[in-house]
């Protein structure tokens, strides 16, 4: 595909989005669009993970940790202030900064991808256990009662921008988290264009090389692992706003491994792949949540060690890849080196 | 008095659960580079095997020492012949189907046995120091842990297995060559290490709460300790477990079993950004 038709397609596809998200309140009723509403939400995790994993070459287990953190300091803002406004800032810069913290100590501390996978999962288990053991009027941050493994029922959810008085009805929090959701998508894109993001890229093919090259890794992969962070807190307010209570289950690892599956199955190394991942798998999810037979936990690992075994590329790639066999190339190269000279010798012709 | 002296069996007890808990995956970790991701269900399985034989009527004894160990041995052989031997020198794909594998287990123990604590009675009495009691099992963990540490550095140092184990480790392409087949001390080192891992949560069923979902407790110390501690497998895992054991109860003991556990955590953070080979890649290199 050429440079032009691939911008074309790519802004018809946005100006569709556009459309499909506006109409779509008036087409689903509204259990439905809570449904979407929630994996909107969701797949903006999964966005966080697909840029650093898929581009970064980070892999985190414990994206959740950031999810989390997200979640829990929007909805102690939100109740403290009873504005989201300024919550939902806090819920970008807490984890952000939680992931500079962490970021400089992994990155660093030149710790391999192995370590990485293991701190950042303890990392999710700690904060699990902590907020969990968080019960009691001992544990409150300005008014807002923590509650332990009971999590805080009854945040406040989105208002208006710095108007606390008029809350958003679910079609106005559906168009937000959709748009954010674009929004975000279409950042990550553009900057995977800039030359940032090739410098993101480079480090992720070969450090070495990267680093001869001016390129400091630590510090690219750092800001890398902070971004990720930031939205993956942004998720977690979005969350919060699904369901107005947040409890320690927003850290739980059964999370952390969905976010990993919704990539695998999607696709790494793509933006699209994931947020498909991430809807079937949570459609998956929750008609499981709906019957008896099977256990979500057996049919999730089950997924995820079939699709490393067999399809490690995931959905999207694959699929992508067969769309391109079919289409025959427009122009065939007449340039190229003609077919019988690029043919091999048979060893010993000469 | 009597408070120090029990204090200083609970760090007896943490260091030597931790020890057993660590020593399987050290094995996996230290000599195949895979990272076992569903340690913690090798751990619930083992503890399942020993609850589940031991209420059918087996002997407690029995049910931990032989049942757990012979039955996640086996289940680590069926991984490995099934899942495991495709993805060697793909780290991140061996972490990855190892986590699915961990939630496929819990998954199919959820839906064998449902959601519910079990449990067998602890063996062995207890004694009293001063006002305070303490079980003789606290010893008896850590005796076990000496024999755990004796059998294995026996059986790789001065046995042929353990040789040709070290051997393929190292290079084995060049082990190959002399006529050893590596697939198959691969599959056999897996094993061991999943017998291993089944022992330790037979050792530790009669002292924990045994869900499905246990392993997730574990997992994390495990892989800390394991990191920690670096390649050798018997003096690395050994320092790193009386680092974390002690700074785990001791932090315990102060403040709560929690806040212990954040404290471990981040003392192991800052190890490993000072230390990045761990512990053994500084002090004792070389060693087993």
């Amino acid at each position: 595909m050429d440079k032009r038709l691939r911008l074309a397609l790519q802004a018809a596809g946005t100006v569709v989005a556009i459309g499909v998200i506006a109409i779509v309140p008036s087409v689903i009723e509204l259990f439905g669009l809570m449904q979407l509403t929630l994996f909107a939400a969701m797949s903006v995790l999964a966005l966080s993970l697909a840029f650093i994993w898929g581009y970064g070459g980070i892999l985190s287990f414990g994206q959740t940790a950031f999810f989390g953190l997200g979640g829990y300091a929007y909805a102690i803002a939100a109740v403290n202030f009873q504005d989201s406004t300024p919550a939902i800032l806090l819920a970008i810069v807490v984890p952000a900064l939680f992931a500079a913290i962490l970021g400089y100590f992994i990155f660093f501390g030149r710790i391999s991808d192995v370590y990485l996978g293991v701190i950042t999962l303890t990392v999710t288990l700690i904060l699990f256990n902590s907020v969990n053991s968080t019960s009691g009027d001992a544990y409150k941050i300005g008014k807002a009662l923590l509650g332990g493994f009971n999590g805080m029922p009854a945040v406040p959810t989105f208002n208006m921008p710095f108007d606390p008085s008029t809350v958003l009805s679910p079609e106005q929090s559906w168009w937000t988290t959709a748009y954010v959701l674009l929004g975000v998508f279409l950042l990550l894109r553009l900057l995977l264009a800039l030359p940032a993001g090739r410098i993101i890229v480079a480090v992720r093919e070969n450090e070495v090389r990267a680093s001869l090259l001016g390129y400091d890794p630590r510090l690219v992969k750092c800001l890398t692992f902070i971004l990720g962070g930031a939205i993956a807190g942004l998720a977690g307010a979005l969350y919060v706003n699904w369901g107005a209570f947040v409890s320690p289950t927003i850290f739980s690892l059964s999370l952390s491994a969905e976010i990993i599956i919704w990539i695998t199955v999607g696709g790494l190394g793509t933006l699209l792949g994931p947020i498909i991942g991430c809807v079937v798998i949570e459609y998956i999810v929750a008609y499981i949540g709906s019957q008896q037979l099977l256990n979500s936990n057996l049919v999730l690992g089950g997924v995820l060690v079939v699709f490393v075994l067999l399809l490690p590329k995931g959905i999207f790639p694959t699929a992508r890849d067969l769309v391109m066999r079919l289409i025959p190339d427009k122009k065939p190269k007449t340039n190229g080196p003609v077919p019988s000279a690029a043919a091999p010798h048979p060893a010993g012709a000469e | 008095m009597a408070i120090y002296v029990i204090l200083a069996l609970d760090v007896l007890n943490g260091i030597s659960s931790l020890f057993l808990l660590c020593l399987g995956l050290a094995i996996i970790f230290g000599m195949m580079k895979i990272i076992n991701l569903a340690h913690g269900e090798f751990i619930m399985l083992g503890a399942y095997a020993t609850v589940i034989s031991a209420n059918a009527g087996v002997n407690i004894w029995i049910a931990m020492l032989i049942v757990a160990p012979l039955f996640v041995g086996i289940v680590g052989l069926v991984i490995e012949r099934c899942l495991i031997r495709f993805l060697y020198g793909r780290l991140v794909d061996s972490m990855l189907a190892t986590w699915g594998l961990s939630l496929l287990i819990i998954g199919i123990i959820t839906t064998i046995y449902g959601n519910t604590q079990q449990g067998v009675p602890t063996p062995l009495g207890g004694f009293s120091i001063g006002s305070y009691q303490s079980s003789y099992y606290t010893l008896f963990l850590a005796f076990m842990a000496a024999v755990m540490m004796a059998i294995i550095y026996g059986v790789m140092r001065y046995t042929r297995f353990g040789l040709v184990a070290r051997a393929t480790m190292q290079n084995p392409a060049m082990a190959a060559t002399l006529g050893v087949n590596p697939a198959r001390v691969y599959m056999s080192t897996f094993a061991l290490g999943a017998a291993v891992t089944g022992l330790a949560g037979g050792l530790l069923a009669p002292v924990s709460g045994i869900t499905p979902v246990m392993g997730g407790a574990y997992v994390a110390k495990a892989f800390m300790t394991v990191v920690g501690g670096g390649a050798a497998i018997l003096s690395g895992t050994l320092s790193a477990a009386s680092l974390f054991g002690s700074v785990n109860q001791v932090g315990a003991y102060f403040t709560t079993p929690v806040y212990g556990e954040v404290i471990v955590f981040t003392t192991a953070i800052v190890l490993i950004r000072l230390l990045p080979q761990g512990i053994s890649g500084r002090f004792f290199k070389g060693n087993l």
